[in-house]
């Protein structure tokens, strides 16, 4: 197994302040906005990106929710993996909200329609838009599209790509690994 | 990624800690679900489940059947008083002509003890034993269990009593298993004659003084009294039954203490328990009943993921 650094914790500090500043740019003082983390790794991205909306740019009204989508994925009973749900909190309102879908990478789009339904099942939001970190373009299989993205990155089939958070990994990095 | 070591839900008894760990995982979730605005879940879209009662039941039912729906399962239901069970089929031939129209998920309520785990052998589909006779019972001692966790935080290291007709119930038999597999200590209580003879050496003690009981527990499962199911007298009449194993508000007041109340359902209102009783912050009666529908789904998901 190889793998090669796609982007350095520099790297990924620059793009997080970037996403960051174009979020508040779209959403200004997010009364009327939501980010809404995808279980489990974008809620670590999402934290990242509401930590330097509330510090950096002081957007005390920036709020977060975790959502969980594994029963609403369409791969349950295909595969030998049982899937494992993780904690939904969802507590803030999502009816009439502009909701900001975060994931860490977007790959076939699957997840992405998930979170789609999963999110209709808490009412029906304004607007939903999303932010990956990751865009592995050429690889979807729905017609789904980042509004904000921090690095397109083009990868075969076989080769994963891993993004590392200081807070579970012991490092801020995004590895491309040889499957 | 955890699953269930077990291809259907005959008995807790099949069932390890860590089977019964990851259904309350997964029920927890459940119970998230169905307290959204819109209750529903995909996961079970492509699965059709026949539930099929040769024994009258009201809310278990109704909770499976709620389970199935709110997992977008296609359900059909059967019930034995109405079918060709009268004009002489045998279980196995109704189960296969209802299996013929691709059901993958069985669950049944039959009044012979064994006879989940009889159709298991004999039928290609998942099995969910929703009561066989006098023998188990799990979804309901798994959300009984999982109440308990609910309302003190763990099931291990509490003590928990079983009142009342311990003798034809199903719902002791598998609370036994599942408190004792969670680490809890187990007793039972009732008037001798509907104590089953050798309880004790499934590991419980026995206690005739529900006083004493109620001064032993931290949690008191509080069992109906089963007339249909009695052919002798085992006790003189109703009233004494009260008079004995009847719990009272003065009666948990005088304890000195705060213990839970549960109850399986039907509750026999001034029989075994008091309307005051019932009707009091102690009693988690109706948790129960809500806890009932998302450990029935955690089932449901868990059993069907385990094709």
């Amino acid at each position: 197994m190889s793998q090669k650094l796609l982007l350095s914790a520099e790297d990924l500090r620059i793009i997080l302040f970037r996403l960051a500043c174009q979020l508040k740019e779209t959403h200004g003082d997010f009364a009327q906005t939501l980010l809404v983390g995808i279980q489990p790794r974008g809620v670590r991205l999402a934290e990242r990106l509401l930590q330097i909306l509330h510090q950096e740019y002081k957007v005390a009204n920036a709020q977060l929710s975790k959502l969980d989508i594994t029963f609403f994925r369409d791969d349950f009973r295909r595969g030998d993996k049982v899937l494992n749900a993780n904690i939904n909190s969802m507590e803030v309102g999502v009816e009439g909200k502009r909701i900001v879908l975060i994931d860490d990478v977007l790959y076939t789009g699957r997840s992405i329609r998930a979170a789609l339904t999963a999110i209709d099942s808490y009412g029906r939001p304004e607007e939903i838009q999303l932010l990956t970190l990751i865009d592995r373009r050429f690889s979807r299989h729905l017609p789904i599209q980042p509004d904000f993205c921090g690095r397109q990155v083009d990868a075969i089939q076989n080769e994963r790509v891993v993004v590392c958070w200081e807070e579970e990994d012991n490092e801020d990095a995004v590895y491309l690994v040889n499957k | 990624m955890s699953k269930l070591s077990v291809k259907h839900l005959l008995g807790i008894k099949y069932l390890n800690e860590a089977d019964i760990r990851l259904i309350f995982e997964t029920a927890t979730q459940f119970k998230e679900v169905i307290n959204r605005p819109i209750k529903k879940v995909p996961s079970l879209r492509d699965i059709t489940i026949a539930n099929l009662f040769f024994e009258n039941s009201t809310r278990t039912k109704l909770s499976f059947e709620l389970a199935q729906k709110r997992l977008s399962a296609d359900v059909i239901n059967f019930a034995a008083s109405m079918s060709s069970l009268k004009k002489g089929e045998t279980l196995i031939d109704t189960v296969n002509n209802i299996l013929s129209m691709k059901v993958d998920m069985v669950v049944m309520r039959h009044a012979s003890a064994g006879a989940a785990s009889f159709l298991a052998q004999h039928v290609d589909a998942t099995i969910i034993n929703a009561g066989d006779g006098a023998h188990e019972h799990p979804t309901q001692a798994l959300l009984d269990t999982f109440s308990i966790q609910e309302r003190l935080g763990d099931v291990a290291g509490k003590k928990v009593v079983i009142i009342g007709d311990i003798l034809h119930s199903r719902v002791a038999l598998s609370n036994i298993f599942a408190l004792q597999k969670l680490g809890a200590e187990v007793k039972v209580c009732g008037p001798k004659t509907l104590i089953p003879k050798h309880i004790t050496s499934l590991g419980v003690t026995v206690e005739t003084d529900v006083k004493k009981a109620l001064l032993w527990c931290d949690v008191a499962n509080v069992l109906r009294v089963q007339f249909e199911r009695m052919s002798a007298s085992y006790f003189p009449s109703n009233r004494e039954y009260t008079a004995f194993y009847g719990i009272t508000k003065p009666m948990l007041d005088a304890l000195g203490k705060e213990i839970v109340i549960m109850h399986p359902g039907p509750i026999n209102r001034g029989v075994e328990l008091s309307s005051e009783v019932v009707d009091s912050n102690q009693s988690i009666i109706l948790d129960q009943v809500e806890n009932g529908v998302a450990v029935r789904m955690a089932v449901l998901y868990l059993l069907a993921a385990n094709k």
